[in-house]
């Protein structure tokens, strides 16, 4: 008689994850974590759009200058500093140069140096630090030893003496030369959080699953800081393009006649409200850049972080 | 004398308005010792800060809280600071923050008594002080008294809030969780406190608590929260005996006890409490409730008498539209022999299977420890680092596991437990004595053989949140292992399906993050993780004690059957006895790094023979008010003594009960000279020269 008051054993009962997964079946497969944050990443339509932007910028800077009548050097004597027109889409300068073909010319050494320079000293932060934080002992004291003497140099004056060495040389070398100047301070911060999430739980566990240790460092233990490299990468991308100006204008960086936006906004001041076009344009491709890099950045932070809200599904 | 009447609590929040006490109605009589029990958000803290008049001001409050007839909701703050503290004290859960760290707890207690008794004069104010920290049993409370908070332990901060607590004499003292942070024999010393701080002042005790045995052995009458609302109430022999609710039954039924001589299955109350947001209409546990009915999720059952107090004036309460078939089941069940709340949750004994202690000797050793010994050095100074002692974290102890065998490795906090685990994981030469793993001795393994080996050896930890990267998703995080040894990726998929459906979770589940689980479902995670590669061998490390009792039920149940279903052989570390009581077939007690006793289940429980391991088993209390009222306690001085600075000679002396019986020669002999361990029966041994058997169960 007390048959209907017995329940049919023990099942896992309502989870708090919410009823948004249908009914269980053998089916659905695993995503692994590489799939399943491209998929809350695009998600996010703030930082899919800032991709976008990013993709078509490259394109423009670097498809665009084949379909435009125009190249960076050729001066129209018929067109000196007129404002933008059919013929000239941004104008030309005192010299009768089409500033489009300037800007896309100035926007691939802009783009390539600063994204460059941000994953590279990025990356070099991430594995200085974490092999400092992880390794521990002579490794951790070397490599700190080189972060301190790298943060007390003069990293201006080193690329200012270092600069005759390599003038005529590839723009490669200024990437490196500005990426090996920016990553001591993030080292020092990564190496930092490394010491405390080496004693995780989850770490101990790789480790005692037989995990290497170098496997342990990026599944593990840069992933649990990606917010922190990201964010530090897309300010990065800021630093090496205005560093980059800032070099240029001393006459270290980019030379003449090879252009970057940096040297661009750096002429277009001095006229900014008498012929504006010269400068608002340079400077209007520099903030969309920065600001496409950063959504971009946003959007890879909120899908590698699963506490956050907005890589969810909405229902 | 205090009276509480439709308490109301609400509170706002980003979802909307928590209700977090919903009409809640209980009195307490002087001299009267009421236990609260319920799940963590069930409303027990907030009705305890409602009485105190300590809410935050953005609480709404309603209904009536009387005390000694006057009403005190709608006091101001200023009228009932006259009240709080003098005649209503509060023993808090985490004493550490209700102290000053700046002041003396002389100085403390003082002031308590100060504030309410301003002529009180400076001196006599610490001299009573003194009184009272004596009372509560700190020793040489006159010297300690100028101690700051800090340089006590746990349990001795407790003792000098309760000393705080009871300095003015009041009429009510409301205890919050006083034990949940401490150790089980520092928990008996408070519980101890508690009570004869009761008897010398004559006040009633709120005791509010998550541990059914705390209760049962204190307590006159209880009250089980649910939801914000009582879900039953009455004398607690009432309560424990005859519960009439599903939820108190599954409480009932999802703790181990201590005194179970055959193994009893476990009630797992699965799923969560419900969000006090906006609660669906009905009984607030029907989702979990295996009784639950139509008319349950339509209307909330109300309070309701359901059979009357043994001679007291207080009738049995419960709040469920089914008690009269409780009570029929009951009856039912009693002439069969079975156990109301496992028929009623539909939960099987455990699988038969495991092996046991029978056979023991020809099984193979699964893992070996011969006299392990781990140290840390203790340093000071950041740029000339100076040794200035050693922690003697594990001091040479030996055990051995053969296959399919549970061993329960149980001790204070800091005794070591977690050292030794680590030792074992590390696969490294020890600092001292040998550790051989599946036959090969860990000192002797290159690279390779120590992965393979690692695949035989796993490990699940304490904390299911700190245990799982929040990065990866679930899927990644079982199938990590599988990777790391070399298994092909469909394999591994096929696999963790596999897993999740042998831990009880859906393979679906694989494709989200470990935040998205509750603490149950997260410990199953870390065990399918360890199962991953099918190992010999799992270590352990306090797999239930993060978890809450409804949950843990289930986590035990379903290790119990994973270890008969595949053989597996557990090293299993907990501090609770009664759960290694229920899991383990042998038993291994630790005391300041060194094992004090060992042996089969049944024989050390039965008759312990080391004075620690009769302390410290006698310190569990047990959900039965009836037995827990016939127990007797063997109270334990002072704490742990540090294990930078061990003492000589049996480590155990400075607080071992029996050491104080004894005359001056043999008293040398424990000062003197360690004792080794020595066989007390078959397969059991204890480290005391003069151990004899002692019932305390
Ligand atoms: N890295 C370390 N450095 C110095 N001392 C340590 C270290 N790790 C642990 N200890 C000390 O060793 C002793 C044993 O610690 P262990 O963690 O093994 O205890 P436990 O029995 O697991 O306790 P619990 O029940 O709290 O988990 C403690 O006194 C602890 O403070
Ligand atoms: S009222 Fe219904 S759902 Fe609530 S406890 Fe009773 S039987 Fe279960
Ligand atoms: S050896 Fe002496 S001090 Fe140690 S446990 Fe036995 S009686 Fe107590
Ligand atoms: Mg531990």
């Amino acid at each position: 008689m007390a048959s209907p008051v017995i329940a049919s054993g023990s099942g896992t009962g309502p989870d708090p994850a919410g009823a948004d997964t249908g009914p269980a079946g053998g089916a659905i497969e695993a995503l692994g974590r590489r799939r399943l944050v491209l998929r809350r990443f695009l998600r996010n339509r703030l930082s899919a759009a800032g991709g976008v932007v990013l993709v078509l910028l490259f394109a423009m800077a670097f498809l665009g200058p084949l379909f435009y009548p125009w190249d960076h050097r050729t001066q129209d004597d018929l067109a000196l500093l007129t404002p933008p027109s059919p013929e000239h889409w941004f104008g030309t300068t005192k010299l009768g140069e089409d500033l489009f073909a300037q800007c896309m010319r100035g926007l691939q050494k802009s783009l390539l140096i600063g994204l460059l320079v941000a994953i590279i000293s990025t990356a070099l932060a991430a594995v200085v630090g974490a092999a400092a934080g992880y390794f521990g002992r002579a490794t951790d004291r070397s490599l700190m030893w080189l972060v301190d003497l790298l943060l007390v140099l003069p990293s201006f004056l080193v690329v200012a003496i270092l600069s005759p060495a390599f003038r005529g040389g590839s723009w490669l070398l200024l990437v490196v030369l500005l990426a090996a100047f920016q990553w001591m301070i993030t080292a020092r911060i990564v190496r930092g959080m490394t010491l405390s999430l080496r004693e995780r739980e989850y770490v101990k566990a790789a480790r005692f699953m037989g995990m290497a240790p170098w496997p342990i460092i990026r599944r593990h233990i840069l992933p649990n800081m990606a917010s922190l490299l990201i964010i530090d990468a897309t300010i990065n991308v800021g630093t090496a393009i205005t560093a980059e100006t800032a070099l240029s204008f001393f006459g270290f960086g980019i030379q003449p006649p090879d252009i970057s936006l940096g040297t661009l906004i750096y002429n277009g001041t001095e006229s900014a409200l008498t012929f504006s076009w010269l400068f608002l344009f340079p400077a209007a491709l520099l903030v969309t850049t920065v600001l496409a890099v950063n959504f971009l950045g946003d959007g890879l932070r909120d899908a590698l972080d699963p506490t956050s809200l907005r890589g969810r599904r909405r229902d | 004398m205090l009276e509480v009447r439709d308490l109301e609590v609400s509170f706002p929040s980003e979802a909307g308005r928590v209700a977090a006490v919903r009409g809640l109605s209980f009195d307490v009589g002087a001299g009267e010792v009421l236990g609260i029990v319920g799940e963590s958000g069930s409303g027990k803290s907030v009705s305890a800060l409602a009485t105190m008049g300590l809410l935050p001001p953005q609480a709404r409050i309603g209904g009536s809280i009387r005390f000694h007839g006057t009403e005190l909701l709608g006091k101001s703050d200023v009228a009932l600071s006259r009240i709080r503290g003098r005649r209503i004290a509060m023993v808090f859960q985490d004493p550490l923050s209700a102290l000053t760290p700046i002041f003396t707890v002389g100085d403390q207690v003082a002031e308590a008594l100060r504030v309410h008794d301003p002529k009180l004069a400076k001196k006599a104010a610490a001299e009573r002080a003194v009184d009272l920290l004596d009372l509560v049993g700190i020793p040489h409370a006159r010297a300690r008294s100028a101690s700051f908070p800090h340089e006590f332990s746990g349990g001795m901060r407790q003792r000098v809030v309760i000393a705080m607590a009871i300095a003015n004499d009041p009429d009510l003292i409301i205890a919050d969780e006083p034990t949940t942070a401490l150790d089980v024999t520092v928990q008996a010393q408070v519980l101890d406190v508690l009570k004869t701080a009761q008897e010398i002042t004559g006040a009633g005790i709120v005791l509010i608590t998550h541990d059914l045995g705390v209760v049962a052995g204190v307590a006159d009458r209880l009250m089980v929260m649910y939801a914000g609302r009582a879900v039953e109430q009455g004398a607690v022999d009432e309560v424990f005996g005859h519960p009439r609710m599903p939820y108190t039954l599954g409480l009932l039924g999802s703790v181990p006890r201590l005194d179970a001589t055959e193994k009893r299955p476990l009630v797992p109350i699965e799923g969560q409490p419900p969000p006090m947001t906006d609660l669906p209409p009905g009984c607030p546990f029907t989702l979990r409730c295996p009784m639950a009915v139509e008319r349950c999720s339509a209307e909330e059952p109300a309070l309701e008498v359901v059979g009357p107090g043994p001679g007291g004036p207080e009738p049995h309460r419960s709040a469920c539209w089914r008690s009269g078939d409780i009570e029929r089941v009951e009856h039912d069940v009693a002439g069969a022999g079975a156990d109301t709340a496992a028929t009623l949750f539909g939960v099987r004994a455990p699988a038969p299977g495991a092996a046991g202690t029978d056979g023991r000797p020809d099984r193979p050793v699964v893992l070996d420890v011969v006299d392990l010994v781990k140290h840390y050095p203790v340093t000071t100074g950041s740029v000339f680092r100076r040794r200035v002692g050693t922690v003697h974290a594990v001091d040479g102890i030996s055990f051995d596991i053969r296959e399919g065998e549970v061993l329960g490795l149980v001790g204070e906090s800091g005794c070591g437990k977690t050292t030794t685990l680590m030792e074992i994981l590390g696969l490294e030469p020890p600092m001292g004595g040998r550790i051989v793993v599946l036959g090969s001795d860990v000192a002797g393994l290159g690279r390779r053989a120590r992965v393979a080996v690692r695949r035989d050896l796993q490990v699940v930890f304490q904390d299911p949140v700190a245990s799982l990267d929040p990065r990866l998703p679930v899927g990644d995080v079982i199938g990590e292992p599988l990777e790391v040894h070399g298994v092909a990726r469909p394999q591994i998929r096929r696999r963790v399906a596999e897993l999740l459906d042998l831990v009880g979770l859906r393979p679906d589940h694989a494709n989200r993050y470990p935040a998205e689980f509750s603490g149950g479902q997260r410990q199953r995670i870390g065990i399918a993780r360890a199962l991953a590669l099918e190992p010999k061998v799992l270590i352990l490390d306090e797999p239930v004690s993060a978890l809450d009792v409804s949950i843990r039920a289930g986590v035990i149940n379903l290790l119990e059957d994973l270890r008969a279903r595949l053989g597996l052989a557990f090293l299993f570390v907990a501090h609770d006895l009664s759960v290694v009581r229920h899991v383990a077939d042998r038993v291994a007690v630790m005391y300041l790094g060194k094992i004090v006793e060992i042996g089969a289940v049944d024989r050390v429980f039965a008759a312990p023979s080391h004075p620690y391991t009769q302390a410290l088993l006698s310190a569990i209390p047990i959900p039965d008010p009836a037995v827990e009222r016939r127990r007797e306690r063997i109270l334990l001085r002072g704490d742990l003594p540090s294990p930078a600075d061990p003492p000589s000679g049996c480590r155990f002396r400075t607080r071992c009960p029996l050491f104080v019986e004894l005359d001056e020669s043999r008293r040398r002999r424990c000062v003197t000279e360690e004792p080794p361990r020595a066989a007390v029966g078959s397969g059991h041994e204890a480290a005391c020269h003069f151990a004899h058997a002692r019932e305390v169960v």
